[in-house]
């Protein structure tokens, strides 16, 4: 399979729609095309971790991360959510490309048994931060993201908490490596903010389990 | 020509990893029975070496009694065999269960507590309510 070039998939991306009504609470904002793209282009092209694999994403909004790796090859997805409006809207993106090899499942990720051990090569993901209401809730779905996958597990996390989750990703076996730092166009909502939008710096990060 | 699925919905494969165990009170809480009220047959892209590698991570006795369980196991063998790898003709009809048989409204029943998990829209719905945890 041809590999889309970062371009070409950004411009692919745009056409999956994101959260009608954004709930703060669960932290809904989109992964940009951009961000997206880019991110999904490296695990292909540098780490082989898409094309014909068994990949999940956890907490997976209106898809873009689940389309993206969809059509870079993934051989099966299955996308995870709390939310049922998210995951309506995810259908309706869906059904815009020409993919079938996805499933979705209303949970919360949270509670995902630890039973699945390894079912996953890999795990993608743009977890909630946490907020006042869910603190710690970013490494909760990071715990489960490693025992889900047998590979590796790419996710986005604040770069001022990267020693933590450094550390705990150790202590859970894996091995992590910062790829990438962004900047993340957090809507001011998520502040509390009186601007439209602040940036926040974040870690692209892999969790190595082999 | 270009084919377009209607809408993407729960597989048997995913069916095969579904538990109720998180809930209060409930133990194994697998496998998940299904009762099914629409279900879709839709042909995909055949993938030997994903299928052969997924294998491994089934329960194969869940998997055969799902499919049976909605008449769709076809000549699929109750007993996984060996060597399967390199026979086609074996992981054709495994890809055709795992990915091919979609249930789009049902529900999932928990083997121990009855508790129903609907599934509509092909989307199971394991969210629990707060005193089920
Ligand atoms: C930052 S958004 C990312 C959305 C999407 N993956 C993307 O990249 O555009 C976080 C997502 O996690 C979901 N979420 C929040 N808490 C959750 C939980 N406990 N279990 C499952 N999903 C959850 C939200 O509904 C939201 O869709």
């Amino acid at each position: 399979m041809a590999l889309f070039k970062p371009k070409a998939l950004e411009c692919q991306l745009q056409n999956v729609k994101g959260f009608e009504k954004p709930k703060v609470k669960l932290e809904q904002y989109v992964t940009s095309p951009h961000i997206a793209a880019h991110m999904l282009h490296t695990i292909q092209s540098t780490f082989d971790d898409l094309e014909g694999k068994f990949v999940a994403d956890l907490g997976c909004g209106c898809g873009v991360l689940t389309i993206g790796a969809a059509l870079l090859g993934a051989a099966q997805c299955v996308a995870f959510d709390i939310d049922p409006d998210a995951l309506e809207m995810f259908t309706l993106n869906v059904n815009e490309f020409d993919i079938c090899n996805i499933d979705t499942v209303l949970c919360d990720v949270r509670f995902i048994p630890v039973s699945w051990k390894k079912t996953f090569d890999t795990v993608i993901m743009n977890p909630p931060f946490g907020t006042k209401h869910q603190q710690g809730i970013d490494l909760q779905f990071l715990h489960v993201a490693l025992n889900l996958a047998g590979k590796s597990v790419y996710s986005l996390h604040k770069t001022s908490t990267r020693k933590y989750v450094m550390q705990k990703a150790e202590s859970w076996g894996a091995k992590p490596k910062v790829l990438a730092e962004l900047r993340y166009d957090l809507p001011a909502t998520y502040k509390f903010h009186r601007k439209h939008s602040v940036d926040i710096d974040v870690d692209l990060i892999r969790f190595n389990l082999e | 020509m270009v084919f377009r699925c209607a809408v993407h919905n729960m597989k048997l494969l995913t069916h095969n990893m579904l538990t109720s165990k998180c809930m209060k009170g409930v133990t194994v809480g697998y496998p998940l029975g299904i009762v099914a009220k629409d279900i879709k047959v839709s042909e995909t892209e055949f993938n030997s070496e994903f299928v052969s590698r997924i294998i491994p991570k089934l329960d194969w006795n869940a998997l055969w009694k799902a499919a049976d369980s909605i008449g769709h196991s076809g000549d699929l063998p109750q007993q996984l065999m060996e060597d399967y790898e390199n026979n086609e003709e074996f992981l054709k009809k495994v890809h055709h269960v795992l990915l091919e048989v979609e249930i789009i409204n049902g529900e999932l029943v928990c083997p121990e507590s009855g508790r129903k998990f609907p599934i509509s829209q092909g989307i199971p719905n394991m969210l629990l309510n707060e005193d089920e945890l």
